[in-house]
């Protein structure tokens, strides 16, 4: 029974989050507790070639500075740094390693102090002495050195001969520039001895187990003598997948100290952990003139550090999407002097499909053809790569539902056609697509005789509602109410769970959770049946459900035995289950969500002011596991596209190698005035493939296409094509 | 941050002998910019010196029939208070056109006169800047200098005075009143702030043992035809890439009295009153509008990513003094251009 799934239902943690009870990784208190505070290199690349830390030792109350010079020990080989969502190639950075720099604002040395005011101060006075060697943070001039890396898919046809053979081709480059997450908590780690030489982390990640087992490696301890936790983290959203420095640091001073150590980063110094790297793409389709294509090429250069080769799917999705004979993609990668990127939000698909959108919107304006229209005309019911069927798709219906709640048939073609009083009106729309992932995931459920639940598994609830959806299946499966449901998660000492990233949290522990309580029910009709003369007596685990408190027959509802009633008689006041879910490697299917995104622009004619006004975003997403937290992914991904599209962008000085905009205040993010009406859809797709609850997950797909959509709006207003993210003003001119 | 001495001055002549006796102090007020600047150690004060608590916080009537606003005034309250909406509209206007409520809240009179310039480089003591350490070079003339300025430029220094407010008190001939060592003098709007020249380090002519006690706004207000039209890379909570405070007196259709002033494009608030003087006994039309922003855009001078601001200005002046003709201003709360 489906009391609370697919209900629109609050966040259960909501209230402990405004009210402050929340804790997040930097607020942990406990007696004694050390500050530190990070000194950062100043120049992009050379090496070390003194610190003096004496005057900062000299101040009242500071207990050590660490560099690569006196820090404790740590594993030497660069695998040992290596943690689950580190790139295959290359070695990752390893924080106060050596004397080496290998990008601006690396930290270089951490001061330790009994205030967090004195350690500040502190590391103001550190002197440090540099060889300066030649660098380059600037993909433009790197591009033609750029190196191919392992192909996304493989190709199909000779994609360059069928599009110069098209009867019409569009063909463009697009550029979108270093984009950083900006969570509103900054990275934090609190090291903590527990007694008897173990230490529990309060860390900011979106893995604990991740942490802790990087943490292990690199400090040579044992499973059992650090525990990573992270019970809230305040938006993340890629940029917490990795264990980053700050967390290494607060060990490395609570090993040197004996004493418990903070360390919250500044928010300059967060822009240093990683970024949505700056890319170039290159997209060719060719068609016949009846919106038929011929042909996809997709290539695209990105940047990446010096040492580490960090790449994602930013082409594939154009040959898999769109019915094409012929596909090629290429990605590329161009070294630069910077830190390694990172995921953020749809990791290559926020960028390829950006690409792809806009030269789809490109094309149908040369093919004379509506866009919804060209999509549909190239619609496929199959993965193109494999030509698989999909689990499901039903991104036609998102089309027509889009559409529909947008008023798209009243959409005038040409450009410059529609305007209001002062201001052009442009409509655009995009389709979406992401991955329906799911990962092995182990859930523990103990049940009380008083009909309370604990579930607990080691995911993370980065702000997605993962608590909430936990609740809302627990406690349907469990037949109780949602309030005598407690979450347990982020916690590296629980059940298996993976990093929180690629949207595939909600089906991976829902279905964790369905299995043990699956076992917790198998063992309840046990004790039930033991009751005397016992209406279930012959009921099977599958023939019954737990129910408002109760195990009933299911097809014989009257015949039911209360849990409580089963316990008792069983003489058991707990039941404790543990589960692991796998899913099958099956490839016979493609496993995706989809979007139609449909926008409206209005910008100023004379002065070029763009305002986003109005936004429809249809989404097929399978089961939709709670309304409310699920729109409001949507939403945030939408108010992240409108941001892509129009304001953001990490500004470099490539004579300096530096971030020039480092600050919430001159990194430009939409704020409430920028976000007008945005309508969610969530179109019915039922999907009973891709795993028994049907469960596709939403984090991602919101942003995906977004910004093409506005992009396309834009072009459709003024004319004026403008493929450089983000599109400001004075591009329009 | 470097760790720095914290007295509260106990009037105005006590803040005047604290900052007298120490070079390295600086007064605090709302703090919204210095301690901004004290975090990223722009800004290293030995002493902060408190006037945040000094009875500098009325806005009262001046017997020549103008305003006066202590320096201490939040500019949430001063954009607020009636004597304000209804005789200075523009300034009201201004004022919530900048920043967010919370630091509005925060904010003072006299700490947004004195606010320092947004340049990326001044802010990343990592990078020469002739404004934080005279004779380093300035970063941004071949730098990132997108925000830039266009007008009144020197080769050393091609920063922005950033602040909205001041713009309207530029359009209407303010007066800065100051106390220091020597007692009180007035000085007025235009000669307050100053343009790079060689000296870029010194953004105003307020001497270092000086303290801003009120402005004075004169007795014309122009609340009927007036406008604040700022233009900038997002809706709300943006800096200026241009601004235009304009205000005019009408007679029918001629134009008898005209202000113009520009933000986001000089080193301190830009009034021409060339410009406005084209603009006096014309006909209050677009043709009129379109000749006074040449007249005031003449000798703009645009740098590698911030010359689109000389067209941007040209259109945004026209279309702040038909806003203005019209009785039409700006609204800041609803974001579509009027
Ligand atoms: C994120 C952000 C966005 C912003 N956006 C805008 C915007 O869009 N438009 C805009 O106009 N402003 C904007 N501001 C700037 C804001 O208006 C100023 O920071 C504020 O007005 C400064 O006032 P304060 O009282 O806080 O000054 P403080 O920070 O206290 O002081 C600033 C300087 O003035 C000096 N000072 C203060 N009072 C006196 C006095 N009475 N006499 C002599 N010296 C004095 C101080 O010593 C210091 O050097 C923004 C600020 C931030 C942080
Ligand atoms: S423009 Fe002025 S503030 Fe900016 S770097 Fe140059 S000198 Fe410094």
């Amino acid at each position: 029974m489906n009391a609370y799934i697919g209900t629109s239902t609050s966040r259960i943690d909501g209230r402990a989050k405004v009210t402050g009870a929340a804790k997040y990784a930097g607020e942990f208190n406990i007696d004694g507790l050390v500050y530190g505070a990070v000194v950062e290199s100043t120049i992009a690349k050379g090496r070390i070639k003194h610190i003096d830390a004496s005057e900062a030792l000299r101040v009242r109350g500071v207990l050590d500075v660490l560099t690569h010079q006196n820090r404790p020990r740590m594993a030497d080989a660069s695998a040992a740094y290596k943690d689950d969502v580190a790139p295959e190639e290359g070695s990752p950075f390893r924080p106060l390693y050596d004397d080496k720099i290998m990008f601006s604002f690396q930290p270089i040395a951490l001061v330790l102090a009994e205030e967090w005011e004195t350690a500040r101060f502190a590391a103001s006075l550190v002197r440090v002495e540099y060889e300066t060697a030649a660098f380059t943070t600037d993909l433009q001039a790197q591009r033609n050195s750029a190196f191919v890396v392992e192909k996304p898919e493989s190709h199909r046809g000779n994609a360059d001969k069928a599009f110069a053979a098209a009867a019409v081709r569009h063909e463009a480059e697009y550029f979108i520039p270093i984009e950083h997450h900006n969570a509103m908590e900054p990275f934090a780690a609190t090291a903590i001895w527990d007694g008897g030489g173990k230490l529990t982390i309060y860390n900011k990640t979106q893995g604990v187990q991740n942490v802790q087992r990087y943490l292990c490696s690199v400090f040579n301890m044992k499973p059992d003598d650090l525990r990573v936790r992270s019970p809230f983290t305040g938006g993340a959203f890629g940029s917490g997948l990795r264990p980053q420095y700050e967390t290494v640091l607060a060990v490395l001073g609570a090993v040197k100290l004996r004493r418990p150590v903070r360390l919250a980063l500044t928010r300059r110094q967060v822009y240093t952990v990683g970024y949505r790297p700056a890319t170039i793409e290159h997209v060719a389709i060719g068609a016949k003139p009846d919106g038929t294509l011929d042909a996809i090429v997709h290539e695209a250069i990105a940047v990446t550090s010096q040492h580490e080769d960090f790449s994602r799917n930013d082409t594939a999705w154009s040959g898999q999407l769109y019915k094409s004979p012929t596909a090629r993609y290429e990605h590329r990668l161009a070294r630069v002097d910077l830190p390694t990127p990172c995921d953020m939000r749809a990791p290559g698909a926020a960028t390829g499909v950006y690409a792809l959108e806009c030269a789809m919107d490109e094309l149908a304006v040369a093919l004379k053809l509506d866009p919804v229209d060209l999509r549909l005309r190239c619609y496929s019911d199959r993965d193109q790569h494999t030509n698989r069927p999909y689990t499901s798709k039903q991104l036609r219906e998102c089309y027509r539902q889009g559409a529909q709640a947008f008023g798209w048939s009243k959409r005038r073609a040409a450009p410059r056609s529609m305007r209001d009083g002062t201001e052009l009106v442009g409509w655009g729309m995009a389709s979406g697509v992401w991955e329906a992932l799911q990962m092995e995931t182990a859930a523990r459920i103990t049940l009380t005789a008083n009909g309370h639940a604990e579930v607990a598994s080691a995911v993370s609830d980065i702000g997605t509602g993962t608590y909430t959806i936990m609740a809302q299946v627990a406690a349907d499966l469990l037949g109780l109410p949602l309030d005598n449901v407690t979450i347990k998660l982020g916690d590296s000492t629980l059940p298996l769970g993976q990093v929180e990233g690629g949207s595939w949290t909600a089906a991976s522990v829902s279905h964790a959770i369905a299995k043990t309580a699956g076992e917790i029910r198998k063992e309840l009709l046990r004790l039930a049946q033991a009751v005397p003369d016992s209406p279930l007596a012959n009921a099977t685990v599958d023939g019954v459900a737990l129910v408002d408190g109760r195990i009933v027959h299911k097809r014989a509802p009257d015949r039911a035995v209360s849990i409580a009633d089963a316990m008792r008689q069983g003489k058991v006041d707990r039941i404790e289950r543990e589960g692991t879910v796998q899913f099958e490697d099956d490839d016979s299917h493609a496993r995706n969500t989809h979007s139609a995104i449909f926008a409206e622009v209005k910008i100023d004619e004379e002065l070029g002011v763009i305002r986003v006004t109005r936004v429809v975003n249809a989404v097929a997403a399978g089961r939709i596991l709670n309304t409310k937290t699920a729109s409001s992914q949507i939403m945030g991904g939408v108010v992240w596209g409108i941001g892509m599209a129009l304001h953001e962008e990490t500004l470099l000085d490539h004579r300096f190698g530096r971030f020039m905009n480092p600050n919430i205040a001159e990194y430009h993010m939409p704020v409430n005035a920028d976000v007008y009406d945005i309508k969610v859809i969530f179109v019915d797709e039922p999907d009973t493939r891709i795993n028994p609850m049907g469960i596709k997950g939403v984090g991602e797909i919101g942003i995906v296409g977004t910004a093409a959509a506005i992009a396309n709006a834009i072009y459709h207003a003024t004319g004026k094509r403008v493929r450089d993210l983000p599109i400001t003003l004075d591009k329009l001119r | 941050m470097i760790n720095f001495q914290y007295a509260r001055a106990a009037d105005v002549a006590d803040a005047v002998r604290q900052i007298a006796a120490d070079p390295k102090a600086k007064f605090i007020a709302g703090g919204t910019n210095l301690i901004d600047l004290m975090k990223e150690e722009v800004e290293r004060p030995s002493r902060l010196i408190d006037i945040s608590r000094l009875p500098l916080d009325n806005v009262e009537e001046t017997s020549g029939g103008g305003v006066r606003i202590g320096a201490l005034v939040p500019n949430s309250d001063l954009a607020h208070h009636p004597l304000i909406a209804q005789r200075y509209p523009i300034l009201a206007s201004a004022i919530l056109a900048g920043a967010s409520a919370q630091l509005r809240n925060m904010a003072s009179t006299g700490g947004n006169l004195l606010q320092r310039t947004r340049c990326y480089y001044f802010y990343d003591i990592a990078t020469p800047c002739n404004k934080r350490e005279p004779g380093t070079g300035c970063s941004a003339v071949n730098g990132v200098n997108r925000m830039h300025a266009i007008l009144g430029t020197s080769e050393t220094c091609i920063a922005t005075h950033p602040s909205d407010m001041c713009v309207a008190l530029a359009a209407l001939e303010a007066k800065v009143l100051v106390a220091g060592p020597g007692g009180q003098r007035t000085i007025a709007f235009a000669d307050f702030h100053r343009l790079p020249g060689d000296t870029p380090h010194r953004d105003t002519n307020l001497e270092a043992n000086e303290i801003v006690t009120a402005i004075e706004l004169p007795a014309r207000g122009f609340a009927k035809n007036y406008t604040y039209l700022k233009i900038r890379d997002r809706l709300s909570y943006a800096f200026a890439l241009v601004s235009v405070a304009a205000a005019l007196e009408l007679d029918g259709q001629a134009i008898k009295e005209a202000r113009l002033a520009l933000g986001g494009v000089a080193h301190k608030p830009w009034r021409d009153v060339n410009a406005e003087a084209s603009l006096r006994g014309q006909a209050a039309n677009r043709d009129s509008f379109a000749r006074a922003a040449e007249a005031l855009l003449h000798g703009a001078k645009g740098y590698a990513h911030n010359t689109f601001k000389i067209d941007l200005a040209r259109r945004a002046i026209v279309r702040a003094l038909a806003q203005a003709s019209q009785g039409t201003p700006q609204s800041q709360s609803s974001k579509k251009i009027r």
